[in-house]
């Protein structure tokens, strides 16, 4: 088990990663990345979900979903962290022939499950994995040989993504089926590529429109793994109701140049905008003297 | 080529008539039995869809979600995804047509092992009208790597077909029309995917079909028989992938073909034996189908007569075509 402290540490490598990732590959997305390195360090390195590279195969596994599949730099340097991927792939981001695909795919047998990139689409995948572990855990009354394989799913989204009908759609079934099985992480960042998502398309009350459709929220720092995992713990506990943990991140989050602007959604540093980016992240910006790696 | 055994009354004008979404129903019962797997999902259709009976059987396999086809969709690639088999039922025009994205990427793309029923296909679906008439979902679904594509003729046809998507590991997308259609096949008559067959021997002009409207097609087959033209007819019940080496093996003989599709006369199965030829094969073929055109409300039989897909159609088209050699 993992200590915050060392869980904060693995984040902020991943957060290098991200930068020297875009770096190479010379297009990408860079603050939503950066913005969630703190929730996919929790999720895979945190030791509530179900998760070991070890393991990939196994039909027990916890499921994760990436719905918004724009931001898999930070899927990639987490699950090379987590040992699911040797860490000298990650250089190959959007190269031909690279398992790490523009928007992340499930062909390569490395703990991806899922195609993502059309937004929305994340979602429903996850709805249907945790009906299949419920189905699998209570048998049937027509199946003799219940396979009793369950596992919880966890799906993260964005908060621009909610614009598509389809995530509305399934939320309404999960909400209907009360799927405890599901966890969903929003990324709340308030940013969506054209701009704000409160002039884009207004989502707030976004929890009041979540506890409308039937489903428990948790509102937590995105930054503070403490609470992140706090708050996977009692999504696990849920007796009926699927959970939706809604992120407050800072897009960009650790780079003071790109934080809240989303002008950083969609493009990736250039050489020397890498270089201030790396050196701040290994000072915690200013905050120490001798940078860490 | 042998012909197959087919339904001895198949030109009888009191030929038994069964709605080929009945065969999908009956299977769907068959293999919620035999199959622990099979979960078969609806948007709002269960019972035109014949979803229904499986539903109440096996309520805990069976997933209303509503009038929300693009989740559904999602939702039955993350099933899939998870060693369940989902058939996902809906009509045509909602599903794929509006959760084709879905389809290409949760299902295709993800190499989900889905199974989608399309129902309400064809002008034949009568009185609602344009917008519940299917005639484009063979071509948004034939575009896509690694789907298979079929279009079974009768419900017997259907239930082999639904029975052997359970089986088969992929995607598959079959499509089923709403009215009583006459019993083309029996439970003999051999069905394989990708496998199409000879019903009718000829050496004349092919013809080939997919669907119900192979009745009409063997209707035709006897027509042009008086008039000393011996037409050999295809069920081309698989438009992907296609049966190349069957057709050409007749083609070889007859040197043209006319093809039958209740779809647009674009993008089907006219497309797709069009494609072949063009690379394999070149002869003439006529199109027989929706001519670039929209349905509209009326009578099935009605339809089907106004816009061209009666037998006396697909004899005038085989003798433009015999002209073209």
């Amino acid at each position: 088990m993992k200590t915050t402290k060392q869980l904060e540490k693995i984040a902020n490598q991943i957060r290098q990663d991200i930068i020297n990732m875009l770096l190479t590959a010379g297009s990408g997305h860079s603050a939503g990345p950066l913005g969630m390195a703190d929730v996919f360090t929790a999720l895979y390195l945190g030791g509530i979900a179900k998760l070991d590279s070890k393991k990939k195969n196994d039909p027990a596994r916890d499921r994760v979903v990436l719905s918004n599949a724009h931001i898999c730099p930070v899927l990639y340097a987490t699950l090379a962290h987590a040992g699911f991927i040797p860490h000298k792939q990650l250089k190959t981001l959007r190269k031909l022939g690279s398992p790490l695909q523009g928007h992340s795919n499930n062909h390569y047998n490395n703990g991806i499950e899922t195609c993502g990139g059309p937004l929305g689409q994340g979602i429903s995948q996850a709805i249907g994995m945790a009906l299949a572990s419920r189905m699998n855990r209570r048998g049937t009354s027509d199946v003799k040989r219940a396979t009793k394989v369950s596992y919880h799913t966890w799906c993260l989204m964005s908060d621009g993504e909610l614009d598509e009908g389809q995530c509305w759609e399934a939320f309404m079934l999960a909400g209907k089926m009360d799927l405890r099985e599901l966890t969903v992480f929003v990324d709340r960042n308030n940013i969506q590529i054209d701009g704000p998502t409160e002039d884009i398309m207004p989502l707030e009350n976004l929890a009041d429109k979540f506890k409308a459709f039937n489903w428990f929220v948790i509102e937590v720092d995105g930054h503070n793994i403490r609470e992140i995992l706090d708050a996977m713990k009692k999504a696990q506990s849920m007796a009926a109701n699927p959970t939706v943990i809604i992120c407050h991140t800072i897009p960009g989050k650790g780079v003071d140049f790109m934080e809240n602007k989303y002008e950083w959604h969609g493009k990736p540093p250039n050489k020397e905008e890498a270089k201030i980016a790396l050196h701040e992240l290994r000072t915690l910006n200013g905050k120490i003297t001798s940078e860490h790696q | 080529m042998k012909q197959v055994p087919l339904n001895p009354y198949v030109l009888y004008k009191t030929v038994e008539k069964i709605p080929t979404r009945n065969g999908y129903g009956d299977a769907l019962l068959e293999l919620g039995e035999t199959n622990p797997d099979v979960v078969v999902l609806t948007a709002d259709l269960a019972e035109s869809t014949r979803a229904q009976k499986f539903g109440e059987t096996y309520p805990e396999r069976f997933i209303e979600c509503g009038v929300a086809e693009q989740n559904m969709m999602g939702v039955a690639a993350g099933l899939a995804l998870s060693g369940k088999i989902p058939f996902v039922s809906s009509y045509a025009v909602f599903s794929p047509g509006r959760s084709w994205d879905q389809l290409r990427v949760s299902v295709c793309y993800g190499k989900a092992n889905v199974k989608i029923a399309g129902a309400h296909t064809g002008v034949s679906v009568g009185p609602d009208g344009a917008t519940h008439q299917a005639l484009e979902d063979i071509a948004i679904t034939r575009v896509l790597p690694d789907i298979i594509v079929c279009a079974p003729c009768d419900a017997e046809e259907t239930r082999k077909c639904t029975l052997a998507a359970a089986k088969h590991k992929g995607p598959v997308y079959f499509r089923f029309a709403r009215e009583k259609t006459p019993v083309i096949t029996t439970n003999k008559t051999p069905f394989e995917f990708g496998k199409a067959y000879v019903c009718r021997e000829g050496y004349d002009v092919t013809l080939i079909a997919c669907g119900p409207l192979l009745h009409e097609a063997l209707l035709a087959a006897e027509e042009l028989a008086k008039q000393h033209i011996e037409a050999e007819v295809i069920n081309s019940h698989t438009i992907k992938p296609l049966d190349g080496k069957t057709i050409q093996t007749s083609l070889k003989k007859t040197l043209c073909a006319v093809t039958i599709e209740e779809h647009q006369t674009t993008g089907g199965l006219h497309g797709a034996v069009a494609e072949f030829c063009a690379q394999n094969y070149p002869v003439p073929i006529e199109p027989i189908g929706m001519p670039n055109h929209f349905g509209e409300s009326g009578e099935p039989d009605e339809l089907i007569t106004k816009y061209g897909m009666r037998a006396k159609d697909i004899v005038k088209a085989a003798k433009k075509v015999l002209k073209r050699k």
